[in-house]
């Protein structure tokens, strides 16, 4: 219940963060930190535009996607205090859930029958399946390292005893930080500012969507980012008390929107055609997070 | 009961001979009812199997045969019920597909006999306990499943499917044969027992010999890689809902016969886990590596089977390892993700090939490439597709999930404890279903949105006629049990656990693990039911909030550009386009391609063809090898009678002769012995 709270803090201020830090990396004035919030709430409220090609699925598509990122939120845990869903084998069901929101992402996207959106699904759907193995065989290794199954049973019997288990974690941070950095279709996969639509993934997928639908995903955009600096938070926090657990996930968050927005300021986008190779370092990474802990349980032969 | 099961095969066999002499009319009612009645047979033997009554009986067979042992245990009655509902959804859903071919009465009724004949020897496969009746049996259902895949035999390319799949399944029925000849041969019997016997009594290696003969022979039928290439050929030649029947329960036997062979062989399981887990992961994701690629939306769908099967069989491989390890938990969520998932995959894939039938009778193109915005003319069959290809990739709220979900949180658990080697299979394993996983969604999501959404290809949505709410009521059933299992799994948790016990040996499976996995199943089902209601409170949250802005329409956004064509659109094959060039040295794809040019361009075209490259060191290679070695004898058959003659004449002389030649030869070599 907390972790959902403080998510929910979180993704208010988080994208606003991003722009801020990067408009100052750059000697601009910019925006409030609530600016892309005054936006969601404005376009919740506003008419919208249809194509004709599209169908019903192209109306539907949106809900179905915030509400599998909600639900899926609802399994992250905050050290001690497991979230709403927590059993053994959560973390398959928050993968899942996220990939139903995905898949009906993809479909509407392609619904409007547009060259630009279908090529941003087809991107899309590639990345995220590239991006996937990486989220589960971290999960994996710490699954081995604890014993454990759940969100909650890892991340609270997760402790730092020796210096390899520090670089695991440090591991662990990089490649959650880059899979949210695919999954919201972030620079150095993709540039959401770019004036270009041949060279986005996320953002022409969702041209034709406007007013509350609109809304709906740009939220959900914000929620999805929050969430993964929720879950690079619990790799820090332990079971710490509540007092000392709250202001290390703010600080996690900050420190994690503000990376971003350094990150963004000072690197251009990958070629597409390189994506897939980057996204495939991702893997080979979560590799050594689970070479790091074979090696820490002594199980080699 | 032994009444129940001769009044089962009865039916059939008077069904089949009053069949021809009906009129077409009553053709369909007379088949649909006569396997209703035979489902509910079927249902009651299974159902009462479950509630404790135990069927087991003998017939006394013949001299060559044995006693006929007739059992029906937990897994055959799972199987049969399995088998039964897709058999029964598929007949209804038959009588309504076959309506396009009503003025071929002969063949109309050969197909519903082999049909009728295709179910009732599946299920006597579920039941027999005897070698040489299972392998005749088998053949009966070889030979019907031919009949029915070419239904349309006058096709060139259906009746070449239709051979090759008459081939490979007696490659099949050789392997088996050859199996239980040799258990024959070791013990004096074709009894079932006669297997445990054996295997008890020799060499670790000889066991694992002897599995490995019965596996190839299942593998075939199941469609297990390097063996499945005939069922993207025969899939796609069949009518749909033979389509259906056959990658839903067809191909299932071939897991029952893997399932029932590690009932009774007595060997190292864990040799066996780990050889079973490889295959099947390699399976699930060539499979579905193929899929992405096809153009032929039932060729697509038949290529799922096999990763479908490879899902299967990482359970299999996971419960073995279990029962290796006497490891209690991963025997119940290897072998109960292995048993949901096939009546799983049963549901799932028999809807999207039903539906795909649907897409068939109304456009007559299964081309994926050339459809496009049908959820206009087809609505009801687009929805249900979505169903299947959501419950297909495995997401929630749907049944693939919670099949899905065992075994990989038996994976999970196995990683740590059992020693190094698992926990690197483990690994390899977990990575293989999530690559499965994201690549099924992007087969799908290529699928279902190319065919239904967007605006149309290369037909014409006019010519299009309008849906009939008959050609997809018979599929509701399959949604309603997909979505049952998805919410309530507790229930069929309960059902697979007597199954899964028998694989436990002596020791029954521990409550506690049934109860504790029972309550995580129960867990998801309850988050699966919140995701809907939520999706719900969502989408009633936005018709609150427009209800007071306006909703225009307009064309799709061009990103400035005024004059859009459906031809601007993507397409199928650009959807995939980066994923193919990933992939392109794995497989073997032809592509031909001419741009436009000059100020006056030629028409532009691009085409690919995916093919097979195991098909083509496996089988193409090789028959090309022996096409050319027989090809130095051509010279025999010159289509002389005298010469034919002359050939009986000397192969009955050397008929005559080898034993005496065979006499001197042996006289001769006494003689040089002598010496």
């Amino acid at each position: 219940m907390i972790s959902l709270l403080l998510i929910i803090v979180a993704s208010l201020f988080f994208t606003g963060i991003i722009i801020r830090t990067k408009s100052i990396a750059s000697g601009r004035k910019g925006p409030g930190i609530f600016q892309p919030m005054k936006d969601i709430f404005r376009l919740l409220r506003k008419g919208a535009v249809y194509s004709k090609t599209t169908s019903i699925i192209f109306q539907i598509a949106p809900s179905f996607y915030f509400a599998s990122i909600v639900m899926a939120i609802l399994a992250v845990p905050l050290g001690n205090y497991p979230g709403l869903i927590s059993f053994q084998g959560d973390f398959i069901l928050f993968a899942y859930l996220l990939a139903f929101g995905k898949f009906f992402m993809i479909i509407s996207a392609l619904d409007t029958g547009s060259s630009f959106e279908g090529m941003g699904a087809s991107r899309e759907s590639l990345f995220s399946m590239l991006a996937e193995p990486a989220f589960f065989i971290v999960m994996g290794s710490f699954a081995l390292l604890t014993g454990q199954t759940s969100f909650h049973t890892i991340f609270s019997t997760l402790h730092y005893g020796s210096n390899i288990s520090y670089m695991l974690g440090i591991l662990a941070t990089f490649v959650f930080g880059i899979i949210a950095l695919i999954e919201n279709s972030r620079m150095p996969i993709d540039d959401p500012k770019t004036h270009l639509e041949l060279t986005m993934i996320h953002e022409v997928m969702i041209l034709d969507n406007s007013g509350f639908d609109l809304g709906l995903i740009l939220h959900a955009t914000n929620l999805k980012f929050a969430m993964y600096g929720a879950i690079i938070s619990n790799f820090f926090i332990g079971d710490l008390p509540l007092m000392y657990t709250i202001p290390i996930f703010l600080a996690v968050q900050i420190g994690f929107a503000i990376a971003i927005g350094i990150f963004e300021s000072f690197i251009a986008r990958f070629r597409m055609g390189h994506n897939p190779q980057f996204v495939f370092i991702l893997t080979s990474v979560a590799l050594l997070i689970f070479f790091g802990v074979l090696l820490l349980l002594q199980r080699f032969v | 009961m032994k009444h129940l099961i001769e009044a089962f095969n009865l039916i059939a066999i008077i069904t089949a001979i009053i069949l021809p002499l009906l009129k077409v009319k009553w053709k369909g009612i007379a088949a649909v009812s006569a396997i209703t009645i035979q489902v509910a047979l079927a249902s009651i033997v299974s159902i009462s199997v479950f509630t404790g009554t135990s069927v087991d009986y003998s017939y006394i067979g013949s001299y060559i045969t044995g006693a006929i042992p007739i059992r029906v245990d937990y897994l055959s009655a799972w199987f049969i019920l399995v088998i039964s509902f897709t058999f029964l959804t598929g007949a209804f859903f038959g009588m309504q597909y076959m309506k396009q071919y009503k003025d071929q009465t002969a063949n109309l009724s050969l197909h519903a006999i082999a049909y009728l004949l295709a179910y009732t020897a599946l299920v006597d496969i579920c039941i027999v306990q005897n070698g040489l009746a299972l392998l005749v049996v088998w053949e009966i259902m070889a030979l019907s499943s031919f009949i029915i895949i070419i239904f349309e035999h006058t096709k060139k390319d259906v009746l070449k499917a239709g051979i090759n799949f008459l081939i490979q399944s007696h490659l099949c029925i050789l392997f088996l044969t050859l199996s239980f000849m040799w258990v024959k041969i070791k013990t004096g019997t074709f009894d079932f027992t006669g297997i445990t016997a054996y295997t008890g009594q020799v060499p670790t290696l000889v066991s694992i010999g002897l599995f490995i003969f019965f596996f190839f022979g299942f593998a075939i039928k199941a469609g297990f890689v390097p063996f499945h290439t005939w069922l993207p050929l025969a899939h796609p030649a069949a009518p749909a809902h033979v389509s259906g029947v056959m990658s839903g329960v067809i191909i299932k036997i071939g897991i029952y016969g893997i399932l029932r062979v590690l009932l009774l062989i007595k060997t190292d399981f864990i040799a066996i886990g780990y050889f079973i887990l490889i295959i099947s992961v390699i399976s699930g994701l060539y499979g579905v590596m193929l899929a992405i690629v096809q153009h032929n939306l039932k060729k697509l769908l038949a290529y799922h089977s096999i990763e479908n099967i490879g899902i299967i069989g990482m359970g299999i491989g996971l419960g073995c390892l279990g029962i290796g390890y006497n490891n209690q938990p991963l025997i119940f969520l290897g072998f109960g993700g292995a048993l949901l998932h096939t009546l799983n995959h049963s549901l799932f894939k028999s809807l999207l090939f039903f539906t795909a039938g649907n897409v068939y009778s109304y456009v007559h193109s299964l081309n994926i490439d050339s459809l496009g915005g049908l959820i206009r003319k087809l609505p009801r069959t687009a929805i249900l597709f979505l169903v299947g290809s959501l419950a297909i990739c495995g997401l929630p709220p749907f049944n693939g999930f919670i099949s899905e979900f065992l075994i990989y949180i038996g994976m999970f658990k196995s990683i740590s404890g059992l020693g190094f080697s698992v926990t690197v299979l483990m690994m390899f394993a977990i990575l293989g279903l999530v690559l499965i996983g994201g690549l099924a969604i992007i087969c799908f999501t290529k699928a279902f949105s190319i065919v239904f959404l967007g605006s149309p290809r290369h037909i014409s949505l006019e010519d299009v006629h309008n849906e009939e709410k008959a050609s997809v009521s018979p599929l509701y059933p399959i949604v309603f049990l997909i979505l049952a299992i998805g919410l309530v799994p507790t229930l069929f948790l309960n059902i697979i656990s007597l199954p899964i016990s028998q694989y436990a040996g002596v020791m029954p499976i521990n409550a506690e693990i049934i109860t504790d996995y029972g309550k995580t199943l129960s867990l998801i089902g309850l988050y699966a039911a919140i995701l809907i209601a939520f999706v719900v409170l969502v989408y009633l949250l936005r018709r609150y909030f427009n209800k007071n802005t306006i909703q225009s329409v307009n064309e799709t956004w061009g990103c400035g550009y005024v004059g859009p064509t459906n031809k601007l659109q993507y397409t199928a094959s650009s959807y995939i386009r980066t994923y193919r060039k990933l992939v392109q040295p794995i497989f073997k794809i032809r592509k031909f391609k001419a741009d436009a040019q000059g100020i006056f361009p030629n028409k532009a075209h691009h085409e690919t063809h995916p093919y097979d490259k195991i098909e083509d060191w496996l089988i193409d290679k090789p028959l090309g090898l022996i096409r050319r070695f027989l090809s130095r004898f051509t010279f025999l058959q010159n289509g002389n009678v005298q010469a034919y003659i002359l050939y009986g004449f000397i192969f009955i002389t050397l008929i005559v002769l080898i034993p005496e030649i065979y006499e001197k030869i042996l006289l001769l070599i006494k003689f040089l012995n002598q010496l």
